[in-house]
């Protein structure tokens, strides 16, 4: 075997080499969903990325799998991830302590239009934890406020215990420069909010959809149906941005699992606009 | 490149079989590791070759969907066979692959590469392989990223190919325009004369180093006669195709029909074994295992070729994207015939008939795509 010690930047080039990284804290977000943040070994002092992409995460013997970027673009000296806890890495990965080291490799794929989107009202539209690869593009357009119109988030959970980021939510409501707007499939007698799809949000949200760029981020016939429901309010499937998720084994388009019609999600996602993949969504088993 | 051009539009050269066996040592002497066709559990495998003996001199074969049958009958022919169930692609995409090794001490990690791989001289690839080695080249080395470990194997690889004297009962070369004759992608291109007491390989030179092991050789310039024998042999090859595939607007037809009844009909014979995949000489997909020792210092990431047509292959939180067998049918069969085209310029298919061999229900691309095309739902 070649040895090769990571402590430096690495001079070769190879995309399946993980980059050793150390947990500096993992938090609790829900029952079922944490963040970890990670600073890097080697000495890179930063981990620049853009707003929608995201990494593969290497748990130790255990396995690899891509999470999107859920830190702000503005600080990437900290490389922040929010997950369910649904599978075997995931579930590992939740019970790593501060200083354990774990792999990342990205970032990767392609990103939130958040250059485009200035001049116009954004709205993004998350659903369950499809809200943390859109907090990056937030904190970014946030960060530049004044560079934007309208900013509306329309959120979409199972149930109140289910809302991701509440402080934070909570937090951005009390602005008076962006309005949230959230809804739960499955109240409890605590809930005064929203119950329903967050589609049923889109009709009355305030943005002027002849000016605006949607971010829509949550389970994939969740996103067809937003899409459907925007375009239906004026938007342009243009200017309608989705999300997708596949299998991915390598993030670098040579597993081959991440295929989406003609796409690798990993090189020609995972944002796409709507109006790209608008005939591939409404199709069975792509 | 202006001296390989020099070469490709010399006259071709002459090698007569007796100075077969130089070829090899000449190869040998360079330090390659050869590999060339052998017969093995009645197939003709690529494995290790050392001298012009462990050939499958006259070894035939025939071929039909779901059927191999290796027969003797071939005369002197070392290369008298078609397309065998492996392709190069174990060579320089192997099935199972380290990619790294993870040793834990105090609490970190060193991360530790693979070695290198050894330089290997492949003897005898057919010209729908060359392009399917082409192929291959578009997916891991002229993408937006380079896989470093077909990177090495491919950089050093020594090629003889071999054009086809006869054409398999399941070829379609001449349908993906991949043969019967190489035309590019070697360092030499033989074409096997056998006629009467006459026995020689005309040799067309592809590279420098082609040119290089051929002054070791014993040659000569090949003469008129012998240049229109072996173009008469390859005409005949293209005249004998066991299968044709009409490609004209087939991308389109193809993307036009992922609700064509004909998605049904296949499934309801497809076993979704994955046979096709895995001796397609294009097929590129993998896997990863992550294998801990059981003291767990010690992790190693191992790739692996992967199926299409497994349930595991698309599956995400909640299931599996392709559940049904008609979908996973349609996705391997649109990739290799429409998709491919959009991702790496061309179709992810050369025409060399394995997956019809090898599908154990005789499964045939050519036939389903004709049965597409005529928007019949039923078999022929």
């Amino acid at each position: 075997m070649v040895e090769q010690l990571l402590t430096q930047p690495r001079t070769t080039t190879d995309p399946m080499l993980p980059n050793l990284f150390r947990i500096h804290r993992v938090l609790k977000e829900s029952y079922d969903t944490f963040t970890v943040e990670l600073v890097s070994l080697e000495g890179y002092q930063t981990f620049p990325f853009a707003p929608g992409q995201f990494n593969m995460l290497y748990v130790f013997g255990v396995g690899e799998i891509p999470i999107s970027i859920s830190g702000d673009p503005l600080h990437p000296e900290t490389l922040v991830h929010t997950t369910r806890a649904v599978g075997t890495v995931t579930k590992a990965m939740r019970e790593l302590k501060p200083g354990d080291v774990i792999g990342v490799r990205g970032p990767f794929g392609s990103a939130w239009p958040v250059k485009e989107a200035r001049g116009a009202d954004v709205v993004f539209v998350a659903g369950g934890i499809g809200l943390a690869p859109l907090r990056s593009s937030l904190y970014h357009i946030l960060s530049q406020r004044e560079k934007y119109g309208k900013i509306v988030l329309l959120y979409g959970c199972r149930s109140p215990e289910d809302i991701l980021f509440r402080k934070e939510l909570e937090k951005w409501r009390a602005r008076f420069d962006l309005e949230i707007f959230v809804t739960v499939d499955y109240a409890n007698s605590r809930w005064h909010g929203n119950v329903g799809v967050v589609t049923k949000l889109i009709p009355k949200a305030p943005f002027d959809p002849l000016n605006t760029v949607a971010m829509v981020c949550g389970p994939e016939v969740m996103m067809r149906f937003t899409a459907i429901e925007l375009v239906k309010r004026g938007v342009n499937p243009e200017n309608v941005y989705l999300s997708m998720e596949r299998n991915m084994k390598c993030a670098v388009g040579f597993c081959g699992h991440c295929q989406f019609g003609p796409t690798f999600i990993c090189k020609n996602g995972p944002v796409y606009p709507y109006s790209q993949i608008q005939s591939w969504l409404s199709m069975w088993e792509v | 490149m202006a001296l390989q051009s020099f070469f490709r539009d010399s006259p071709p050269l002459v090698l007569e079989q007796q100075h077969f066996q130089a070829l090899l040592d000449a190869l040998r002497a360079r330090g390659y590791r050869l590999i060339g066709p052998t017969v093995q559990d009645d197939a003709v495998v690529y494995d290790d070759v050392e001298s012009v003996d462990d050939f499958p001199t006259g070894w035939m074969d025939t071929q039909s969907g779901g059927t191999y049958r290796l027969e003797s009958g071939g005369g002197e022919t070392l290369f008298g066979y078609t397309a065998s169930p492996q392709s190069w692609k174990r060579y320089l995409h192997p099935p199972v692959l380290e990619l790294w090794k993870a040793l834990r001490t105090n609490g970190t990690y060193r991360v530790a590469s693979a070695d290198p791989p050894p330089r290997l001289a492949f003897i005898g690839v057919r010209p729908c392989e060359l392009h399917a080695i082409a192929i291959q080249d578009k997916v891991f080395l002229h993408s937006e990223f380079v896989d470093p470990h077909y990177q090495a194997r491919r950089d050093n690889v020594f090629i003889v190919a071999v054009n086809c004297g006869q054409a398999g009962g399941t070829c379609f070369c001449v349908s993906m325009n991949t043969g019967p004759k190489a035309a590019a992608g070697f360092d030499l291109a033989l074409t096997e004369v056998v006629d009467g007491d006459l026995h020689y390989f005309l040799v067309e030179v592809g590279s420098e180093r082609g040119a290089d092991v051929m002054r070791d050789l014993p040659h000569r310039p090949a003469g008129e006669g012998e240049i229109e024998a072996a173009d008469a042999i390859l005409t005949n090859t293209a005249a004998s195709m066991g299968r044709e595939l009409d490609t004209n607007g087939l991308k389109e037809l193809l993307y036009r029909s992922y609700e064509s009844p004909r998605w049904d009909e296949v499934a309801a014979r497809c076993l979704t074994c994955g046979n096709c995949t895995q001796v397609c000489p294009t097929c590129f997909c993998t896997t990863i295992e992550d294998v801990t020792d059981l003291t767990g210092s010690e992790a190693t990431r191992v790739r692996k070729w992967d199926s299409c047509f497994t349930m595991d292959f698309s599956y995400i939180h909640g299931g599996s994207i392709r559940y049904s067998a008609k979908s996973r049918y349609r996705q391997w069969m649109t990739h290799k015939l429409a998709t491919w085209v959009d991702q790496f310029g061309s179709f992810g298919c050369v025409g060399c008939g394995r997956c019809i061999t090898w599908c154990p229900v005789g499964i045939d691309i050519t036939e389903e795509a004709q049965a597409i095309r005529d928007g019949s739902g039923a078999a022929k």
